[in-house]
């Protein structure tokens, strides 16, 4: 590491015209980034804009087609993630890559096991995790098994092994998606204390407010080209948002007048729910509640993480068995659905929250993934013909902007907020009348997050009934007609939503003024 | 940073105890195998006699160290069918040597070369191109069986005189019990394999990559050379125990060992490694050979159960097994 008052002038790496294609798709064209030591330099962009492209050419995940990376003045092409971090590029990636099977201690030191005679000195590897927790304020046991431990705890726990190579290049690639207040404020120290201490920090995230923060100088990045490299005190958020998404913001606010127009003509009507649950309700999951859904109308449900959102969908679209209560799909009574097939046949979707785990088929094509909920609805033995597929799958295309727009492409190659699309895309297929979309805009970039949301506004007006479920309290509000508001498993309000602002809100969950605690609402 | 840990009595700690969740399948085959025995000892005149404990390892030396190889192979999530018939190819290279009068030190090496190479072969096959293990050890399989008939289609009998050495030679115990040379070099490789997986890097790799391979690689370690390590491994142990094998049967056969590597993946099962990679232990493996051992040594004791009493119960306990380990592990 080199001493803060003499610092080295050049860049510790360079990144010059930098190009990977694969396949058809060109994911960097032409890409430079310069990283200077004792900087945090944030990489901007929307989701597919080609940051984790980037991140995985320097640190020889991929392999770049053209162009040169430079390491210290020393032009390099490591080979693979090894050979980056060996020369003191560490990474913590998105999504936690460590091993649940193994301890804290191992999950911080493999590969770099303190041995004595060859033999891995366990007691001495203990003794190290728990230093470098403990500097990082990280209160964990060593000794205990990653995979007991919480996402957010084993987030940090992945920094902890980043930072513990004496890396001189940390990139932490969304590093603040899984953890609260408190803990990105603890790790924003550590990047700050490396930062003094010369190390470049690449800090990729979608929040804003944590970006201008803590960075000093951004890249900002548009499919696959930089768009601007700027100094973060130069630039406003604005500017940022528009280099990013490459058109203003105005969407947003066109839909903030088309919510609160719907909630003024819904609620002057009477009319028969399409769904509606008495008394619905699961031991440890949600207490007894009750809910109407009309056509036409977006329900909003609010809640901090862990008040039971998630399980009332679950229970509603039947993925999980309700112990109490009733479910009544458009007057036709039944104490429950049996299964999400059976609330297909019902024409009831749902969007899952964790789009990896329950939506994505990552190998079969774009149109597969898309035509899925469908051929499951019609069942195996009738198929679809091919000219109505191929009709479908470009109108949706068309009319969700998935990018690429080349539906044969393996769904796994789209970006985070293109799969978000495609799901969606797979459930309106189905001609649903009432869609349940949980937590759909999470981890996706402000320009898809936009279009998904209009897209929700423009399905109600149609008739469908929506249920949108979501961390962030803003969202909620500009889209839904009514709001729901559940803390600890259990209802706690529901009310029409007219002049209800993100502390009122905070309010009916706290019973404090919600000024006070706006910060922790963040956290959800 | 030193850590004082209070006084406390050693019966309050006792009863406080409760081992970490990864070590219950390991003692439930341990608690089944005492069991067994208990009711054994109980049912059966002699069963309890530690020489019955001798024997069944000296019986099960040869799928103790198959039963090591497959460990490693399992823990990273992968499996070796082609064990069984390694065994029998190695019967047969040293059948066939001795026969031609080469020395046994250049046997065993030759052997064990063998055994070495083809499972390394696999693991290539498995790591750079990317053949699921299941079809790669089964191409292995099939292959080492074929070569077998190459050598020889009738058995060849062992007369060589340091085997035969070997093969009755045993150590005496105090109170005049005896313990096979082989069944000690089975529970030396045992020693051998617990450590390699518990306190070096290459062992915790095994684990690493079990637990998660794309981790493991955006981690920087060798999962290469370990994926590649194991199956080599693999078939080190498969050689090593077609030469407990042949000094077993003192002959080289191209149908010994047919089935023995369902044996060999039944045993790590029972042991409590989990199918699917990154939990496990050898000494598991070791309990799940003696299992299968016991069950074998009940019905020669009874006499009165037919054979196929064996393969009814190694089916109800793999299911058992596998059933618990889901229950266990889903949380």
């Amino acid at each position: 590491m080199s001493q803060a008052e003499v610092k080295p002038p050049g860049p510790v790496v360079e990144m010059l015209d930098v190009s990977i294609t694969f396949g058809a798709v060109r994911a960097l064209d032409e890409v430079s980034l310069r990283l200077l030591p004792g900087e945090v330099h944030a990489l901007m962009g929307e989701n597919g804009a080609g940051k984790s492209t980037l991140i995985k050419a320097l640190t020889g995940v991929y392999t770049i087609d053209s162009g040169r990376v430079v390491i210290d003045g020393v032009e390099t092409q490591f080979a693979t993630p090894a050979a980056a971090q060996h020369a003191g590029i560490s990474t913590v990636y998105q999504e936690v890559n460590l091993v649940p099977n193994l301890t804290v201690a191992e999950n911080m030191l493999l590969g770099r096991e303190p041995r004595r005679l060859g033999r891995i000195d366990r007691r001495e590897m203990n003794r190290r995790a728990a230093a470098s927790l403990q500097a990082l304020g990280i209160d964990v046991d060593p000794a205990s098994e990653l995979g007991s431990h919480p996402i957010a705890v084993q987030q940090l726990v992945a920094i902890a092994r980043a930072v513990d190579t004496d890396a001189r290049v940390l990139i932490l690639d969304e590093p603040t998606s899984s953890l609260d207040a408190d803990e990105v404020a603890r790790l924003f120290e550590v990047m700050r204390r490396l930062r003094d201490h010369g190390t470049a920090i690449v800090f990729v995230s979608h929040f804003l407010d944590q970006v201008f923060e803590i960075s000093d100088r951004m890249t900002i990045l548009r499919n696959g080209r930089v768009v601007g490299e700027r100094l973060v005190e130069e630039t406003t958020q604005l500017e940022l948002v528009q280099l990013m998404i490459g058109r203003d913001l105005q969407v947003l606010e066109r839909l903030d007048h088309a919510a609160h127009e719907a909630t003024e003509e819904t609620s002057a009507e009477q009319r028969l729910p399409v769904l509606s649950a008495v008394g619905l309700g699961r031991k440890g999951s949600l207490e007894a509640t009750d809910l109407n859904l009309y056509a036409g109308e977006v329900v909003g449900i609010a809640g901090l993480l862990g008040s039971g959102r998630t399980e009332l969908a679950r229970l509603l679209f039947g993925a999980d068995a309700p112990d109490t209560g009733d479910l009544t799909v458009k007057g036709s009574s039944r104490r429950r659905l049996r299964s999400p097939r059976h609330a297909i046949d019902r024409k009831l979707a749902f969007c899952s929250e964790d789009r990896k785990a329950e939506g994505v088929f990552g190998e079969l094509s774009v149109a597969d993934n898309m035509l899925l909920g469908l051929q499951a609805s019609r069942g195996w033995l009738r198929p679809i013909p091919a000219i109505t597929r191929s009709t479908l799958v470009s109108e949706f295309m068309t009319a969700l902007d998935i990018r690429p727009a080349d539906p044969s492409l393996p769904m796994r190659s789209l970006s985070g907020g293109n799969q978000q699309k495609v799901l969606l895309a797979r459930w309106l297929i189905t001609e649903p009348d009432v869609l349940l979309l949980d937590e759909p805009t999470r981890g996706i970039d402000i320009g898809a997050k936009t279009q998904i949301q209009q897209l929700v506004a423009d399905l109600a007006e149609k008739g469908m009934s929506v249920v949108f479920i979501s961390a962030e309290l803003e969202e909620v509000l500009r889209l839904s007609h009514r709001l729901v508001v559940l803390k600890d498993r259990r209802k706690i309000a529901e009310r029409p939503n007219r002049g209800i602002d993100v502390n009122d809100v905070l309010e009916i969950i706290t019973g404090e003024p919600g000024g006070l605690v706006e910060k922790e609402w963040a956290d959800a | 940073m030193s850590i004082t840990v209070p006084e406390e009595g050693l019966l309050a700690r006792a009863a406080r105890f409760s081992p970490p969740r990864r070590y219950l399948p390991v003692l439930g085959t341990f608690a089944l195998f005492i069991g067994m025995f208990g009711v054994g000892g109980i049912r059966y005149e002699g069963f309890a006699d530690p020489q019955v404990f001798l024997t069944l390892l000296l019986d099960n030396a040869f799928l103790i160290v198959l039963a090591v190889g497959m460990t490693f192979v399992i823990l990273t999530g992968g499996i070796d069918l082609s064990v069984g018939s390694n065994v029998a190819l190695s019967t047969l290279i040293a059948a066939r040597t001795l026969e031609l009068g080469w020395p046994v030190v250049a046997v065993i090496g030759v052997v064990l070369l063998a055994g070495t190479l083809l499972g390394t072969a696999m693991g290539l096959l498995i790591h750079y191109f990317d053949i699921q293990p299941f079809i790669a050890t089964l191409a292995g399989m099939f292959l080492a069986r074929g070569l077998c008939y190459l050598i020889s289609v009738d058995s060849i009998p062992i007369k060589d005189e340091t085997f035969s050495a070997i093969a009755f030679g045993s150590i005496t115990l105090p109170g005049g019990y005896y313990l096979g040379w082989t069944a000690v070099f089975a529970l030396v490789i045992v020693a051998v394999a617990a450590y390699v997986l518990s306190s070096t890097r290459f062992g915790r790799t095994v684990y690493a990559l079990g637990g998660s391979e794309p981790s493991a690689l955006l981690m920087g370690l060798p999962v290469a050379a370990t994926k590649v390590g194991v199956y080599a491994i693999s078939g080190l142990c498969a050689a090593l125990g077609g030469l407990l094998f042949a000094l077993y049967t003192l002959s080289g056969y191209s149908l010994h060992a047919v089935g023995m590597e369902l044996d060999a993946i039944a045993a790590v099962v029972i042991g409590g490694t989990l199918l699917t990679g990154g939990r496990g232990f050898v000494i598991g493996s070791l309990l799940g050979v003696l299992v299968l051992g016991t069950i074998q040594t009940f019905i020669s004791f009874d006499g009165t159960l037919s054979s196929w009493w064996t393969r009814i119960t190694i089916g109800v306990l793999v299911l058992v097994f596998v059933v618990a380990q889901r229950v266990l592990t889903r949380r």
